[in-house]
């Protein structure tokens, strides 16, 4: 009897009847579905971003969109972290710090080309992240807030005492990429059009990296490890019982915005060419965790919005310098208070989205059979898996 | 050597009162409440703002450091009480990473507001304690140093009178232990909750006046690696535990007096900090705690 099933079973192809699959496929396009908007609204900003050096190339506007975009990689890192798996992260700038002290050491002490440098990058970020992480992440997460809180001293101050890390003066004339005899700072010109050294390059290839980084970050997040962290950010116990390593869940995103905050830390140390412990204080971890708290934890749009109004801010708002950190702080509160998910949570959906009832399901799928209480599809469907008939299980189940 | 000791027990007192505070706020609502260290560099202002408004500086008497330290312990524990009602009761019931963060937003507020009031430099502080001492078993030990441990002690010892013995202790260990179970005893839970605050907040302050006095200069940012130590001092000892707290100061005051006279002043923070990472990797309960049961 028992065996009868399984030689059924052996023959019959293992899956679901076909009807059960017959949606109707989802809208796709830009203003009838979020994510055709999204992606939409994305390929605009890559290609206004890509048309601005063209617009306007004076080093200013320059320096302050390439440090944007690096504001904006490092938020889409700490999203990981702090929105993605619930891990508050204070000491997020070490990661950063580490990433362009390496950098930095690599290429000017010991004389490495800039590739080799950024896989040396990739590595130290990655241990620094297993090595902070590792002890910590057993522990209740207000726990590791304090312990990144220390480790992001940790890093500072060591840097500061440090002879190889230039002490309080840092690391100067970090060189820029080379390609054979060329380098980013030789420039060059194409059809009668000037490129300098300082505009294009850094800013581009800050562009490709933070594209990628934005676009990755999202991905991670909506995958198999994504749906993992967020359920461990949600309720761990829950998650651990469904079968998830939360260790492993845990750790996996620290190492991952362990290593954005490397890539944004190369990318200031070559863009800047000098690095110092001065800026890798505390202040700047708690204004990258703002600017994510602010635009929304583990929404990829609303972080970048808020990473842009940080980063920004102080350049729009001359006259508020002095007073913007504790308006921020002011932010901090009031946004908790009132607005948590931040201005563009991670769960919403566009208003014009919003009044469109849902299309109701197919006439044959599960969902309206137990919907309406009453089978109206026929019972050889419901009964049968595609190649078992339904009789041949009916006799399965005989004494 | 019994310099090293004595030296340790001074700065030891100071991490011991302001980790009280982070302890008995743990403890209470599990919170770690970031502002803590703030409200310690609150009270050293306050003590400079009212002795700057009466015109009074390079003043060394010991009842005029009492009367401002009692007068910052009152305003620092309102603010505390004032920061509790407005940013984390509203927030009691939400996710822990909502209230941590609101309380890293007030950290930054009370740090960049003292900054736009007093200016980002540091200030002297206007009342300096002589530094006649004599030598005991071959340590140093000044009158100042002798009064602020005196002050510190009978700090602990008042507040471990009110916890072990009167009926507002009984009703915060109640609600350490469950808050709902203690509303339900007719516990004013609310009420209990801002008078930890009140008295956490004011032995910060006294801390404050007290590291003014002893150090001579304040500034807008001296709470924040306070606040970090004293939050490494509650965890060595136990966070939640009174006791363990004031252990946990006075050992970390020791640790780093021999830390820094081993491995050099400049790597003192990152000895305690690393001291730290590995009480909470082997033993995360510290020294007197009790072990922590989640529950769901």
């Amino acid at each position: 009897m028992a065996g009868r099933l399984d030689q059924a079973l052996k023959h019959a192809p293992l899956r679901a009847p076909s009807p059960l699959f017959d949606r109707p496929r989802a809208p796709r396009g830009v203003f009838t579905s979020q994510t055709g908007f999204l992606r939409a609204l994305g390929g605009l900003a890559v290609v206004l971003l890509l048309v601005l050096p063209f617009m306007d190339a004076s080093r200013y506007t320059m320096s302050i969109a390439t440090s944007a975009l690096i504001y904006v990689m490092l938020c889409m890192g700490l999203n990981v972290v702090v929105g993605f798996a619930g891990l508050l992260d204070l000491g997020y700038i070490a990661f950063f710090a580490v990433g362009a002290y390496v950098s930095g050491i690599f290429t000017t002490v010991l004389g490495f080309p800039m590739w080799l440098s950024l896989i040396a990058t990739i590595c130290a970020c990655i241990i620094a992240g297993i090595i902070i992480g590792a002890p910590t992440l057993r522990l209740r997460s207000d726990y590791l807030a304090i312990v990144t809180l220390g480790f992001g001293e940790i890093i500072r101050i060591t840097a500061n005492n440090l002879d190889i890390t230039g002490g309080p003066s840092g690391i100067h004339g970090i060189p820029s990429w080379e390609f054979g005899g060329w380098s980013f700072d030789d420039g060059f010109s194409i059809g009668g059009i000037e490129f300098p050294g300082y505009v294009v390059f850094y800013y581009f290839v800050a562009l490709v990296v933070v594209v990628v980084g934005v676009i990755g970050a999202g991905r991670l997040g909506k995958g198999k490890m994504g749906r993992a962290w967020k359920a461990v950010r949600d309720d761990e116990d829950a998650a651990e019982a469904m079968g998830i390593n939360t260790y492993i869940a845990k750790i996996s995103a620290y190492i991952i915005g362990a290593v954005w905050a490397g890539m944004a830390g190369q990318l200031m140390a070559t863009h800047l060419s000098a690095i110092s412990p001065n800026s890798f204080q505390f202040l700047y971890s708690a204004l990258i965790l703002m600017a994510v708290v602010l635009g929304g934890m583990g929404s990829t749009p609303g972080v970048i919005i808020g990473a842009l109004f940080v980063s920004l801010a102080p350049e729009l708002l001359r006259d508020f310098a002095e007073w913007r950190f504790l308006i921020f702080g002011v932010l901090l509160v009031v946004v908790m208070l009132f607005r948590p998910a931040g201005l563009w949570p991670a769960t919403a959906v566009l208003p014009w989205l919003k009044r469109q009832k849902p299309q109701p399901p197919p006439f044959t799928s599960a969902v309206s059979a137990v919907d309406h209480g009453e089978p109206t599809v026929p019972p050889s469907v419901m009964e049968s898996v595609d190649g078992l008939p339904a009789t041949d299980a009916e006799e399965g189940r005989q004494p | 050597m019994m310099q090293l000791i004595w030296n340790g027990l001074i700065v030891g007192s100071f991490y011991a009162l302001v980790a009280l505070g982070y302890s008995m706020v743990y403890g209470i609502i599990k919170l770690l409440n970031f502002a803590h260290g703030d409200i310690y560099m609150l009270g050293a202002f306050v003590g400079f703002f009212t002795l700057s408004a009466f015109g009074i500086s390079n003043e060394t008497s010991i009842p005029l450091l009492l009367v401002i330290m009692l007068l910052s312990m009152v305003t620092t524990g309102l603010i505390g009480v004032g920061i509790e009602r407005i940013a984390y009761r509203p927030l009691r019931n939400s996710p822990r990473l909502a209230v941590l963060i609101t309380a890293i937003g007030v950290s930054f507020t009370l740090e960049y507001g003292v900054r736009q009031l007093f200016g980002p430099n540091p200030e002297a502080f206007p009342i300096r304690l002589a530094s006649t001492g004599f030598d005991v078993l071959g340590m140093r030990i000044t009158a100042s140093q002798l009064v602020l441990v005196v002050i510190a002690a009978v700090l602990m010892l008042v507040l471990a009178h009110i916890v072990e013995r009167t009926s507002q202790g009984r009703a915060m260990r109640a609600i350490a232990l469950d808050p709902q179970g203690a509303q339900l005893m007719g516990v004013n839970v609310n009420r209990v909750i801002a008078t930890v605050f009140f008295i956490g907040s004011a032995l910060a302050g006294a801390a404050g006046v007290m590291a003014g006095a002893y150090y001579g200069s304040i500034d807008f940012l001296m709470g924040f690696i306070i606040g970090l130590k004293a939050f490494t001092a509650a965890v060595i000892g136990g966070i939640g535990n009174l006791y363990g707290a004031m252990l946990g100061g006075l050992l970390l005051g020791l640790l780093e007096s021999f830390g820094a006279a081993w491995f050099g002043g400049e790597w003192r923070d990152v000895f305690s900090f690393a001291f730290l990472i590995l009480f909470l990797t082997f033993k995360p309960t510290g020294l007197l705690g009790a072990r922590v049961v989640e529950r769901m």
